[in-house]
Order: C-alpha cells, then sequence, then structure tokens
C-alpha cells in the first residue's frame, strides 16, 4: 500500500509544479524614510535620476531579467507621479512581464504596504520583495531554488535574505554606503539568521547571544562584514504575517527581529549571499554617489548607460569610462575628466572642468566652470565661473555666475543660486520651507507630511516655482542676489558627513575610530575591575541597572499619579487605590510608595509658584494638610517613615536644593502633624552616626530637633513615674 | 633551550578520589599499566623538549613524583620536581616558581593530558604569529564528565559535551573569544570591538581548551604580578588576555618593545600613511595590525597582541584525565582506538598479555584487553575490553567487562565487575558483583556482595 501512495504523493506534487504560479515581486516604491529630503518633498525616490536613469528602471529590469513575471509596484507617496511615469514607459506593454501599480495614500511604512498588499490579494506564491531604489545584477535562480528546498523541507522557512560580503577594511565597511552597522549571527551549515542587530539597538559594547542559540548547533558565526541588499524572497506566510502582527512597520527591525524573537511559531529566515555580483541600495545620498560610481564602472553590467536605453536617445562609452549622449556641444578647450557622464543636449562652454561627474541631459555650462565629484540632473543650467564640488543638483537649477557650493550641498528642484554665493557645506536648498511637524518617528513622520504636499505639488506643478518666487522671495534672499530658495536649517549635523556625497574628511574617520576606541575603553573599565577577570559581573551590573530603571519609572509614575489627582481633584480614596496598583505592578514595598509620593508631594510643593522661603514653606503646608491622610496610610511602619526622611534628605542634596536650608523646619513640621514619629528620627540619627561627614549635614542641621526630642520623651517618662 | 615546560601535575585530585591518594598521586594514576604523568613526559620528549618543570601540589606528592621521575627518566630528561601549595590554582603555581624561569617562551602543560597532538607544532604557531599565548584546542569528547559511568556503546550517541565556548577568526588562527566553565551555561557575550575588527567571528562550541598553553614569558609574569587575583590559567588569564588583545594593556610597562612586537616595528608612522594605509587596503594585513594602524598618529600606536590557537586535527586524540568518567573512556581507548598511546605491541588478538601472565583453562581474554606482568587467571574467566594490572590474583568464572583493574588485587571465582576501576590492593571475595563502582586502595569486597554505581573505599 505504502509505494502507490508515494507515487500519488508524487503526482501530486508534479501537479503543483505544473500549474506553478508565476513569479512574483512586490516592488515597494516609497521607501518610507526621509533620507533624500528635501528632493522627495517634490519627486518620488524611485524617479530620481541614478545616471541619468530613473531608479525604478533598475529595479524593474533587474527584475525583469531575473525571471520575475508579474510586478505589483506599490506607491504611496507621490503615487499620481509614480503611476504616470510608468504608464508614459514601456513597461505596462511588456511581453511576459506584467507591472500592476497598488496605490494607497494612508501607508506609513512598509508593514502597512504589506498589509494592502495582502488585502488585495494577489500574491499567489512566493515572491521577491524589494524596494523601487535597489539596483543589482544577481541572478535568482539559486536563491530561489535554495528557499524552495528549503521550505520543502521545513514549512518554517518563510523568507531569504540576500546578503553581500562589505569591504574587509572595517574603517570604510559602513562608509562606503553609509548605512549603519548590521551585526548577524548565522549557522554557517544551514545559512539561517539566528540574530540581526542594527543600529537601533546598538547600545553596549558588547553583542548579547541568547544561549539558546547554540544549544542546537555546535557553531555559528558572527558577522559584522555583511551587508543587507533588501531582497527579500518571501513566501506568502510573510504577508500573513504581517496582517497578524500589526505592529510589524519596518521589514528589518520589526518584522526581521520579530520572527527571530519569536520562539513559538518558529519562523526561520536564511540568508543567501551574494559574491560576485552586485545588489545594493540607494538608502542616502552617499550611497546613492557610491551605487552611481559602480555603475559607472560597470559593476552592475548589464545595468550600465551605454546599453539601458529608456526611451533617451544613444548614450556612448568612450575609453576612460566617459560616456557620452548625442548632441553634445563641448567646446574645445573643455575637460571632462574619466568616468564622467554627459547626457545628451547638454552645452559645455570653454575652459570647463568635469571630473567624476554626472550631467544630466539638457545642461547649459557655461565658461571656467568647475566640476568635481557631482551630480548635475536636467536643466541645469550653471553660467561662468562657477564652482561645484561634490554636490547633488536637480533638475531646473539655477547656478548665477560665480557662485560656489561647497562638498556635500543639495540643491533641490529649480532653486536659483545667487550671483557669488557660497553654498556651504552640507546644506540643504528647497523651494519648499521644511515641514515642521517633525515626529521623533521618522517613518510615520514621511508619508504623512507628504501625501499632504503631494497634492499641492501635484496640482500646482508648472506655475509653482513662479508663484512662490513672488510670494515668498525678495531678491536678496537667503541665497544671495536672486537666489531662490529656503536653505533648510541643520537637524541632525553629527551625522550628515556620514550620510552625504561629499567624500568623508581625514578628520571624520580618526574622530569615527576614535568613538570606537573609547568604547572599548569603557568596555576595559568595566572589564578589569572583576577579581577573576570573567563577564560575570557584567551581567550582574545590568541587572541593577535595570532595577534603577524599574524604579525611577515607578517614582515617575506615582509623581504623574500624584499630579493629575492634585489638577482633576481626585478624592483621597482613589489615589490611594491608584497608588497601590502600582505598587502592585513594579512588585514594591510600601516604604518605596512612602518615599516616592512624598518626592511627588515635595515636588509639586517646589514646582508651585512661591517667592521666598516663607511661601515655600507655606506651599508645603498646603499640600501636606490636604494629602496627609494618603501619606500617613504608607507610613504605619517606622522603616517607611525613615524612607520618608532620607528621600527629603536625599532631594535637599540633588533635586530640590531650595529644601536645604528649611531642613528642620519642615522636618519639625512632619513630627508636628505626626507624619514622621520620633522614634523615626532618632533612628535616622542613629543610622548616620558612622556616615561620612558630609552625609550628616542635614542630622547636624536638625540637631536641635533631635536633642529637644530626645529630652521631650524624659520628661514624658518622668510625668508617668 | 627557548621554550621551557611546565607541566603542571596537579596533587590529590579531589574528583578523581577514591583512586588517588597521597600515595598515589595523580600523576602516578595508573592508565593501562603507565603513569599518567608518563604520556605528557614521552609526549614531549618525542617533540624534542627535554626541560621540564614538574609542579605538584603537597609536598608528600611531590616527593613520591620526584621518586618516580628521577628513577624513570633521568638518564633521558633534565626534570626538575618543584612542590608548591595545595589550592594555590594554576597561576598560582606559576607565580611560585616564576623565579624558575627565564626562557623567552614557556609552555604550560596540565599533567594529566593524554595526547598525540605534536607539542611542536604548537610552539611553531606560537612563533610563527609572535604570539602573546597559543592555546591547542581539541574536540570536545564525545562523553560528558557528568553523566554516570556507563557503557562504551552508548556514549556514541550522545551529544558532545559542552565545555567551552570558543570564538576564532575565519582563518582559525586566532583566538577572539572564550568562555569557560560557569560561562559556558550563560547567553554569550561578545565584544562588538573585535567583531567589528575582524568583520567575522566563528562561535564553536564542539571545541575544547586542552590546557596546554604556549605563554610569551615576559607577558604571563606580567600579568600574574599585576593581577594577584587571578587564580587560574584557563579561567583568568587567558580570558583577559583574549579579551585585551586590541587594546593591550600587558606589553606598555617595563619590557621593551621591539622584542615583544615584532610586527607592529616601523609601523609608527604619520597620520596621513597609516589613512591611506587604511584605505588602499592594498594587502591584506591581519587585523591586528590593521587596528593597531586605524589610530591618531599623535597618540602612540594603538597596541594589540595576539592570542592564537592550534587546533588538532580531528585524527588526533586528545583528552584530560579529570573525572572518574575520564579514566575509564581513556583507559579504554588507550587499549582501544588510540592504542598507539599506550606504546605496546599489540598481540594478533588484538591484545596485550604479558608473557608472565597466566591463564586458566577456557579462558578468554577479548580484543582490547590488556593483562599485566605476573598476573594469574583461573579458568573459565572472561576479560573485555579491561585493562588488569600487575601481580593480580583472579579466580575461576571471573568476568571483567568495561573496567580497570590495578595493581595486586585478588579477584574470588564467580566475580563479575563491570564498568568499574579496582585500586590495587584490593580484595574481592567470591561472587562480589560489582557494577559502575570505584573501589578505593585496599579494600576488601566481602563475598557475595552486590553493589551498582556506588564508591567503595577505606574510611
Amino acid at each position: 500500500m505504502g509505494a502507490p501512495k508515494k507515487s500519488a504523493a508524487r503526482v501530486s506534487e508534479d501537479h503543483d509544479e505544473l500549474v506553478r504560479v508565476p513569479l512574483q515581486a512586490i516592488l515597494l516604491a516609497d521607501s518610507f524614510t526621509t533620507k533624500f529630503r528635501p528632493i522627495t518633498l517634490e519627486r518620488p525616490k524611485v524617479l530620481l535620476p541614478l545616471v541619468n536613469v530613473p531608479m525604478i528602471n533598475y529595479t524593474l529590469t533587474w527584475l525583469e531579467s531575473a525571471g520575475v513575471e508579474e510586478v505589483f509596484v506599490f506607491c504611496c507617496a507621490h503615487a499620481k507621479q509614480v503611476i504616470n511615469y510608468l504608464e508614459k514607459s514601456e513597461w505596462f506593454s511588456q511581453p511576459n512581464f506584467t507591472v500592476t501599480t497598488i496605490e494607497s495614500q494612508n501607508s506609513v511604512s512598509a508593514g502597512d504596504a504589506l498589509r494592502v498588499i495582502y488585502e488585495r490579494n494577489v500574491i499567489q506564491g512566493d515572491f521577491v520583495l524589494i524596494s523601487g531604489d535597489t539596483v543589482s545584477n544577481m541572478s535568482l535562480t539559486q536563491a530561489l531554488l535554495e528557499h524552495k528546498e528549503r521550505k520543502k523541507r521545513d514549512s518554517n522557512a518563510v523568507m531569504t535574505m540576500v546578503i553581500k560580503r562589505s569591504k574587509t577594511n572595517p574603517a570604510i565597511r559602513q562608509s562606503r554606503l553609509g548605512t549603519d552597522e548590521i551585526f548577524m549571527a548565522i549557522d554557517p551549515n544551514t545559512k539561517q539568521l539566528l540574530s540581526y542587530e542594527d543600529k537601533a539597538d546598538y547600545s553596549k559594547g558588547t553583542l548579547h547571544l541568547e544561549n539558546s542559540l547554540l544549544a542546537d548547533n555546535p557553531s555559528l558565526s558572527l558577522h559584522h562584514d555583511k551587508q543587507d541588499c533588501y531582497i527579500d524572497i518571501c513566501s506568502p506566510e510573510v504577508l500573513t504575517l504581517f496582517t497578524d502582527n500589526f505592529d510589524y512597520q519596518h521589514l528589518r527591525r520589526h518584522f526581521v527581529k520579530g520572527l527571530l524573537v519569536d520562539d513559538i511559531m518558529g519562523y526561520k529566515i536564511f540568508v543567501h549571499e551574494i559574491r560576485s555580483d552586485y545588489a545594493a541600495r540607494v538608502d542616502n545620498f552617499r550611497s546613492y554617489a557610491t551605487v552611481s560610481k559602480d555603475i559607472i564602472h560597470r559593476w552592475t553590467y548589464p545595468l550600465v548607460p551605454d546599453v539601458m536605453n529608456f526611451g533617451n536617445t544613444a548614450t556612448k562609452l568612450e575609453r576612460q569610462g566617459i560616456y557620452r549622449g548625442s548632441e553634445i556641444s563641448q567646446s574645445q578647450s573643455a575637460v571632462v575628466g574619466p568616468f564622467s557622464v554627459i547626457g545628451s543636449g547638454t552645452k559645455v562652454g570653454q575652459n570647463t572642468n568635469i571630473l567624476n561627474s554626472i550631467v544630466g541631459g539638457d545642461c547649459k555650462i557655461g565658461s571656467n566652470v568647475h566640476i568635481e565629484g557631482c551630480y548635475i540632473w536636467d536643466n541645469v543650467t550653471i553660467e561662468d565661473g562657477c564652482e561645484l564640488r561634490h554636490s547633488i543638483v536637480c533638475d531646473g537649477v539655477i547656478m548665477k555666475s560665480g557662485s560656489v557650493l561647497e562638498p556635500g550641498a543639495v540643491l533641490s528642484f529649480k532653486v536659483i543660486v545667487g550671483q557669488a554665493f557660497v553654498v556651504p557645506s552640507y546644506s540643504q536648498v528647497s523651494l519648499l520651507q521644511q515641514p515642521i511637524e517633525e515626529d521623533s518617528d521618522e517613518e510615520l513622520e514621511y508619508a504623512d507630511s507628504t501625501s499632504v504636499i503631494t497634492s499641492t505639488v501635484d496640482k500646482s506643478e508648472g506655475e509653482f516655482a513662479s508663484e512662490s518666487l513672488d510670494a515668498h522671495f525678495n531678491p536678496a534672499s537667503e541665497l544671495g542676489f536672486g537666489g531662490v530658495g529656503y536653505v533648510w536649517p541643520k537637524c541632525e549635523g553629527e551625522e550628515e558627513w556620514r550620510h552625504s556625497v561629499a567624500p568623508i574628511t581625514e578628520d571624520k574617520i580618526l574622530e569615527a575610530v576614535k568613538a570606537i576606541e573609547h568604547e572599548l575603553e569603557l568596555i576595559h573599565d568595566g572589564n578589569t575591575l572583576p577579581p577573576s577577570g570573567e563577564l560575570i559581573p557584567n551581567s550582574n551590573d545590568s541587572d541593577d541597572d535595570d532595577n534603577d530603571d524599574s524604579r525611577d519609572d515607578f517614582d515617575k509614575e506615582v509623581e504623574a499619579t500624584f499630579l493629575r489627582a492634585v489638577h482633576e481633584n481626585i478624592q483621597d480614596v482613589h489615589l490611594t487605590l491608584e497608588i497601590n496598583s502600582l505598587k502592585l505592578s513594579y512588585n514594591k514595598i510600601t516604604a518605596d510608595c512612602a518615599g516616592a509620593l512624598f518626592y511627588a508631594m515635595m515636588k509639586y510643593a517646589v514646582d508651585m509658584p512661591h517667592s521666598s522661603a516663607d511661601s515655600l514653606i507655606q506651599n508645603v503646608n498646603v499640600i501636606l494638610t490636604k494629602w496627609k491622610k494618603v501619606l500617613k496610610s504608607y507610613l504605619n511602619d517606622m522603616d517607611e517613615q525613615i524612607e520618608v526622611i532620607l528621600k527629603f534628605e536625599e532631594m535637599c542634596l540633588e533635586s530640590a536644593k531650595e529644601f536645604a536650608p528649611l531642613f528642620t523646619k519642615i522636618l519639625h513640621y512632619l513630627y508636628n502633624e505626626d507624619i514622621v514619629e520620633e522614634d523615626a528620627i532618632l533612628s535616622w540619627e542613629d543610622e548616620k552616626k558612622d556616615a561620612d561627614e558630609s552625609d550628616k549635614v542635614f542630622v547636624n542641621q536638625a540637631q536641635k530637633l533631635i536633642q529637644w526630642l530626645k529630652e521631650a520623651p524624659e520628661e514624658d517618662d518622668d510625668e508617668e513615674e | 633551550m627557548d621554550f621551557q615546560v611546565v607541566v603542571l601535575a596537579g596533587g590529590v585530585s579531589k574528583k578523581l578520589i577514591p583512586l588517588v591518594s597521597k600515595e598515589l598521586p595523580n600523576a602516578l594514576l595508573p592508565v593501562a599499566n603507565r603513569q599518567l604523568l608518563s604520556y605528557v613526559v614521552e609526549l614531549l620528549e618525542l617533540n624534542n623538549l627535554k626541560d621540564l618543570i614538574v609542579v605538584v601540589e603537597g609536598q608528600d606528592a611531590a616527593l613520591n613524583v620526584g621518586a618516580w621521575i628521577s628513577g624513570a627518566y633521568a638518564d633521558r630528561l633534565h626534570v626538575e620536581v618543584a612542590a608548591v601549595p595545595e589550592d594555590v590554582g594554576t597561576a598560582g603555581a606559576i607565580r611560585a616558581i616564576a623565579r624558575h624561569l627565564y626562557a623567552k617562551d614557556i609552555l604550560i602543560v596540565s599533567g594529566d593530558l593524554v595526547s598525540d597532538v605534536p607539542i611542536g607544532a604548537v610552539a611553531a604557531t606560537h612563533r610563527r604569529h609572535d604570539a602573546v599565548v597559543t592555546a591547542l584546542l581539541c574536540n570536545s569528547p564525545i562523553s560528558g564528565p557528568l553523566e554516570s559511568v556507563s557503557s562504551g556503546g552508548k556514549d556514541k550517541t550522545k551529544k558532545p559535551g559542552r565545555y567551552d565556548l570558543i570564538g576564532l577568526d575565519p582563518t582559525k588562527q586566532f583566538l577572539l573569544h572564550i568562555a569557560t566553565g560557569a560561562e559556558v551555561e550563560k547567553d554569550l557575550r561578545i565584544q562588538k570591538s573585535i567583531l567589528r575588527a575582524v568583520g567575522q567571528i566563528e562561535i564553536r562550541a564542539d571545541l575544547m581548551d586542552a590546557h596546554l598553553y604556549a605563554f610569551k614569558r615576559s607577558v604571563l609574569l606580567e600579568v600574574l604580578d599585576q593581577k594577584c587575583e587571578f587564580n587560574s590559567l584557563k579561567h583568568d588569564v587567558l580570558p583577559y588576555l583574549v579579551r585585551s588583545q586590541l587594546k593591550s594593556e600587558v606589553l606598555l610597562n617595563g619590557t621593551p618593545q621591539a622584542e615583544e612586537n615584532g610586527t607592529e616595528k616601523g609601523i609608527s608612522q604619520k597620520n596621513q600613511q597609516m589613512l591611506s594605509q587604511i584605505l588602499a587596503n592594498a594587502s591584506e594585513p591581519t587585523f591586528h595590525v590593521r587596528h593597531a594602524l586605524g589610530t591618531n598618529g599623535s597618540d602612540s600606536v594603538r597596541r594589540t597582541h595576539k592570542c592564537c590557537v592550534y587546533i588538532a586535527g580531528s585524527g588526533k586524540y586528545c583528552t584530560r584525565l579529570n573525572s572518574i568518567q575520564a579514566y575509564n573512556d581513556i583507559n579504554r581507548d588507550v587499549i582501544g582506538e588510540a592504542s598507539h598511546l599506550s606504546g605496546y605491541s599489540f598481540s594478533a588478538h588484538n591484545n596485550i598479555i604479558h608473557p608472565t601472565a597466566e591463564l586458566g583453562a577456557k579462558t578468554t581474554v577479548g580484543p582490547h584487553c590488556m593483562l599485566g606482568e605476573g598476573s594469574q587467571m583461573g579458568d573459565k574467566c572472561s576479560v573485555k575490553r579491561s585493562v588488569i594490572g600487575r601481580h593480580c590474583r583472579i579466580g575461576a568464572n571471573v568476568k571483567v567487562v568495561n573496567s580497570v583493574v590495578m595493581n595486586h588485587v585478588t579477584i574470588g571465582d564467580f566475580c563479575s565487575i563491570q564498568g568499574s576501576v579496582i585500586c590495587s590492593n584490593v580484595q574481592l571475595q567470591e561472587r562480589a558483583i560489582l557494577k559502575d563502582c570505584q573501589v578505593g586502595a585496599g579494600f576488601v569486597v566481602t563475598a557475595g556482595s552486590e553493589c551498582k554505581g556506588e564508591v567503595l573505599a577505606k574510611k
């Protein structure tokens, strides 16, 4: 019986193969980041020209050549522009290659995009997930085969990530593409990804791996020298997972890590390493520059300018890696250096040098211009005597004569740089003002703000420049005489050198290296102290940290609760209830509650307006009288009262020094109000007896009170006798 | 001679009681009828390392070991025996004999190592990389030390034990991370700085630190001198050196740099040149050199030191005798799979029966067995995969399987011994049945008693 069954199973398998679905791909035409601002305020990232060809063409060409038959282009920001572009292009009319657009206005992350696609129910089998800014020439066959094989053996193998070895030298490993460093742990035999750590959880000098990772495998390799190509081969389950976990937003930060951490479902992610093929993602300005150079240097063959033609007139490759379009008029005295691209219809004036740069079509470059390491798009006018270094210049920009771009500058569409004006390094210039709503969560912010702006830009594409010119600019604007555009204030100053197109200066490299070294030192400080030289004490440290953190959290919670009670006039009983529930959830003892509550009250007293020490005491009196009941419910024990005194002492020393001179007065008040009893005060003094002189400041200050307390009970005793 | 060898022979190990005693310290424990220490000493001799310091814990044990060594090796080797107090730890032992050390490099071997790894190759690796320490790594033995004594067949199904977690660079030459002892069970913590510098670390759980190290003397003594809290070479000194390899603290003071860091000579160049070197990436310097380069020239060149490894090939035998389980395994292996270690020549039946031994009628001695000088066996006995020492008297109908019987043991008729260790001068009266037991020296097992998994020793 066994044999026929087996063959039946095989037949059905073959059947599956026969009706196998076409290979599909999801292309995210939105990166959900803001790294290409200000340019992406006006044009979607996938349409930005990379060596004079919009990026999305590289991705689509690769998908087509890699055997993908059906592509779903997900558009969000500037969706109209992307769709219009694709309609005009030839992509909708290719044989055996269908391109379908999916439009969504309210997606703010890759996770949202995949959820939208899941709802459309268009994905039938394994698919390639890629963003529209990826340049690659890798062959998918091997990776797909591996993915399918694994999938057959283990249905939990839902994703294969493509990775690539980056440079061996640690100094340029990250700086090449301007990406964040990634630590990966991979099983060397099965190629299963076991851990993925990027900058988001970049915290300590040590990489923390759970012991369980090593339980099954005798070895694993840790990598810092791999680069994530952001090309994923996914099983349909991936979409389901995104739908089930609606908090998954970022592909790596949430999805990949979520799967790795979750050991209940047991989903597995594998990696496929490419060695000789090219794959890179244009993630920021630096990788834009790097990938452009790689294309010119033909690492991406066949995706090179003279082979890829999208309606442009032919580009020819000359020796020394110079690419020229047609109908270029170049003066005899102009010099075009090696590894440069000049687009069709561009005019270059006398004595002009163009070195290591890409110039788009129909540009007018005057004479005596120096262009080095720049990316100049179409219809740019550069007047005589300008100097441009390592900058990005978008369509329609006009550089008035004698103006200068310093390294790292980015000029967005139709900006006009005034005569002889010097645009400083790393500045970003746009006709649009920087959007104000700066949400800390960059992914969420992007789509929100752009969707608003898109509509305005799309509507008034043509007149926009002139309109805004009239409305906002006077001749002597931020960009010099006759200049038009806003210079965006710099936000993240520290990192701009990492992401910009300008070459990294030597001192920055040294700085980065030093930062690493500093970190190294920190580790050592931590580790040389423990006697045995083992790392164990470190783990204790972190535990302690955790405790401290939770304590701080608790204090803050209590304070917030108290303030709410004050402002909303909540009854004593309810406040007690809430604090009790906090106490339980943070696993605290009554003394902690007393301390935290007292702290909150005194803090409130300080924060209330007061002109002098007396009015401060008045505040304290008011608050304590009002909330005495709540506080007293936590002060049944002497330990708790001592905790209050200690807390008060701590406040006087640190957070609320205004109380320092009033320490004794308030302590006396607390005594009078029966908040602290004399035993507590006396044992507090007793506790401090052996402390350092510095710790005894307040004991000494309160000495009179203590003296008085000590004498008083004797009298009481006498009376009783 | 520029390699000095220190053999840490230990004293009387608690883990091996009741097999060892003051009269019979670890070093003299018979393994296939040879003293344990002789395996290490002869391995060293084979590698032409003849200048040894044997460190023994405890005065009495030292006297015993010294007496044996002078008898056995006086003509061939230059051996000094040094006694150190008990429980000083391996680091303490080296501290105690520090003034006897003069060679540039020190090879430190544990006296309980039974191995055929070419020690010369370890020394050569050490020299080639100019390392501060080179450790010998071997495959983790198959059976774990914590499992109770079990029969040989079962062992094959067990997973390799987990002793150390070891991080290596892709070329498998450098030691980048080591977690030993209790740390193995904890979560892994890898220094990012090292991973950054190397790019890739391979973490291996199937390798074990065999406790054979080549140290640079100056570094070793400096570390021991400065970190007086360090107690163990394996748990303290080695992890410390591994951790600090990219920011060396050991070579900074005292010793002249030229001697220490040959590789870094001529490297202290101007800032510009260094940067161009980093960025050019022309040749592929090791990460140590690269890391040393990657700093500001105005500061001193970053100190690095190298921690190397020599990984024993999978065909090599390499085990430490540090538990009773290991004692059983090693005895079995030395007369079985790793028979070349024993130094005896095996008969056609794959066993060794001393010519003076006497066998009764119908007594069979199977393959992988050893019968020592002058031992007598009665009729109808059966011996399988066991070692029987010298001058034992064994009655009739006795079965000995997977066991070790030391010298001068008397075994009565109809006894059965399985998976056990019987120490010298033990008397087993007839019909005693022992399974997975250890019987201490001079003990008398009464007639007919039946024991399983017990330790029998004189109080």
